[in-house]
């Protein structure tokens, strides 16, 4: 079980990002993190693996737990180790790497099982088999997310937390990614699911979390939150009028303008 | 002709001793993105080791080279640890200053255990040389070169083959993804030191082998950074290529100025590594291979 008790997360000391996050991750199930732009679902996934340093972030409150262990002080080396492995937003392969390295990398904290857990990748990608001596940055962008999510895997896994897998793909592409996280999911790998596709992520996760500007708003049954009403206006595209303003489109121009700023 | 091969030869025995420090410099840079200008102080102490195993305690020269290399390596660590890490975050421009305070205290520490007078490696090259026809070679020359091939290539491999290597290449193009994999990133930047503080040693061991180890080879050392700026601060070939373009141009000058440039001054060849410098920078503003923009000041 990997448990978020009551986070609260800090950016240089002074931007409040998290307020009182608490959730868990079940072995073995699959569960969704949705929420708009900036709700901070990143920065819960960066508490986790321990990646908050990086941008000068501070867990201020709160713990995490791996099977009731606080793993929130630890390294992220350190939490790797304990079977947890994000893949991050944006899929972040090492372009001038081969696809063969990229998966290497992926499993320098398992070295000894590195041919069986390069089997179970190969078997769940075949296309990455094929391209293996090929330079990671030519891929398309649906098998550089494949990739990103195949070098996760490396370390074999308890808990694989995956940050956007769909963002930019094509839908074809989306339900082929839905399809490979299900089929993760069923060799008994637990996901914690970041989506902004809410459709995509709800349709396979057994439970469902709504984060909002920094905290847990609604926290249901995935089935239930398909058929909530505000969850269908504000996240599924399922509204009237209203929900206009949040056009694929907006969201779009908005990330445009985060990555000049990052 | 034969004038003009010795200066080669010549050349690329320097050459390949600013590549290895040069390759330091890189190496330290590329890992934890910090400007170190200790490579000189590292390289001095380093041979100091190698004079002390194999003069005073008097070991065989190789085993005293073996000694020296891995307690520098020791050393750059404690180094890493101790001053370089409470540093991370902080800005680059002071971390460089840092580096180069280090660098002073080094120098210091390295002379003051070597003494006034030169010091002898006790190498078994001297100042023996190879006849090749009309050639005159110096042994240490060729040893400089051959033994520079052998360290260069093992590196290359280990970054490209080993696990270790290949995380430390992965750190250095995407430092918080290396983290997400598992990648103990302090570690990398602990051996990326390590590395650089045996290179030097390797280094500093073939600038004083033959004429002995005296405070004459630091000076000679600092022009490893001209080296490391011409081939690109991010680049290990480039730190190669610059290194041994710095040695035959060295090399050259020291053969030919006299005769044509002589207006020049006498120790102009000291001088003609920041000219070529100048020039390549003028052409390539990030080196000859580099990529990367460091801080603009
Ligand atoms: N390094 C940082 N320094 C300061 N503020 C940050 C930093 N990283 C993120 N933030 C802020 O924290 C908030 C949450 O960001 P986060 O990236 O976690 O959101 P998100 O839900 O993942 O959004 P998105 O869907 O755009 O990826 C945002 O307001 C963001 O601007
Ligand atoms: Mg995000």
């Amino acid at each position: 079980m990997l448990e978020v008790a009551n986070l609260e997360v800090v950016y240089h000391d002074v931007v409040l990002v998290l307020r009182g996050i608490s959730f868990r991750v079940p072995d073995g199930k699959i569960v969704a993190l949705l929420g708009a732009n900036g709700a901070g679902k990143t920065t819960v996934l960066r508490a986790i693996s321990g990646l908050l340093d990086v941008h000068h972030g501070d867990i201020t409150k709160g713990e995490v737990r791996v099977d009731g262990t606080p793993t929130h002080k630890l390294t992220p080396t350190a939490i790797v180790g304990t079977g947890v492995t994000q893949v991050m937003e944006g899929r972040r392969i090492f372009a001038e790497f081969t696809v063969e390295e990229n998966l290497r990398v992926g499993a320098h904290s398992s070295p000894g099982e590195r041919t069986d857990n390069l089997s179970r990748v190969f078997d769940l990608f075949p296309v990455l088999k094929e391209r293996r001596k090929h330079t990671a940055g030519y891929l398309s962008g649906g098998e550089q997310q494949m990739l990103a999510m195949g070098r996760g895997l490396m370390s074999n896994p308890r808990f694989l937390l995956l940050d956007e897998p769909s963002l930019g793909l094509a839908p074809l592409l989306v339900q082929q990614i839905r399809d490979l996280i299900v089929e993760i999911n069923s060799q008994g790998t637990a996901i914690l699911l970041v989506e902004q596709n809410a459709t995509m992520a709800l349709s396979i996760a057994e439970h469902g979390f709504i984060m909002e500007t920094g905290k847990i708003v609604m926290d249901k049954p995935a089935d239930e939150l398909m058929r909530n009403e505000d969850v269908q206006e504000f996240y599924l595209g399922l509204g009237g009028a209203g929900t206009e303003r949040k056009s694929f489109r907006d969201i779009k121009h908005y990330k445009r303008r985060k990555r000049w700023l990052s | 002709m034969t004038e003009f091969l010795q200066a080669t030869i010549n050349g690329f025995a320097t050459g390949a001793i600013y590549a290895l420090l040069a390759l330091g410099f890189v190496i330290i840079y590329k890992s934890s993105e910090v400007l170190s200008f200790a490579q000189s102080g590292l390289m001095i102490l380093g041979a100091f080791w190698v004079v002390y195993f194999s003069t005073v305690l008097e070991l065989n020269f190789w085993v005293a080279l073996l000694l020296g290399i891995i307690l520098s390596a020791l050393i750059g660590v404690v180094i890493e640890r101790s001053m370089l890490r409470p540093m991370v975050g902080k800005p680059a421009f002071s971390v460089a200053i840092l580096t180069i305070g280090l660098n002073i205290a080094l120098t210091v520490i390295g002379f003051d255990l070597i003494g006034v007078e030169i010091r002898s490696l006790g190498d078994p090259w001297g100042i023996q040389v190879v006849q090749m026809g009309d050639l005159v070679v110096s042994r240490k020359d060729l040893a400089t070169i051959v033994s520079s091939v052998i360290v260069v290539g093992s590196l290359l491999a280990f970054f490209r083959y080993t696990r270790f290597g290949l995380a430390m290449r992965a750190t250095a193009i995407d430092q918080e993804t290396a983290l997400a994999q598992g990648i103990p990133v302090a570690r990398v930047f602990a051996v990326a030191w390590a590395i650089a503080a045996g290179l030097a040693t390797i280094a500093g061991v073939f600038l004083g082998a033959g004429t002995g180890v005296s405070a004459a080879i630091g000076v000679r050392a600092i022009r490893a950074l001209p080296a490391a700026v011409i081939g690109g601060l991010d680049s290990i070939p480039g730190a190669i290529v610059g290194g041994l373009i710095i040695g035959l141009a060295e090399s050259y000058t020291v053969t030919y100025q006299s005769e044509y440039l002589a207006f020049l001054g006498q120790n102009f060849s000291t001088a003609v590594a920041y000219v070529v410098m100048f020039l390549v920078l003028l052409v390539r503003p990030y080196g000859i291979f580099g990529t990367r923009e460091v801080v603009r000041v």
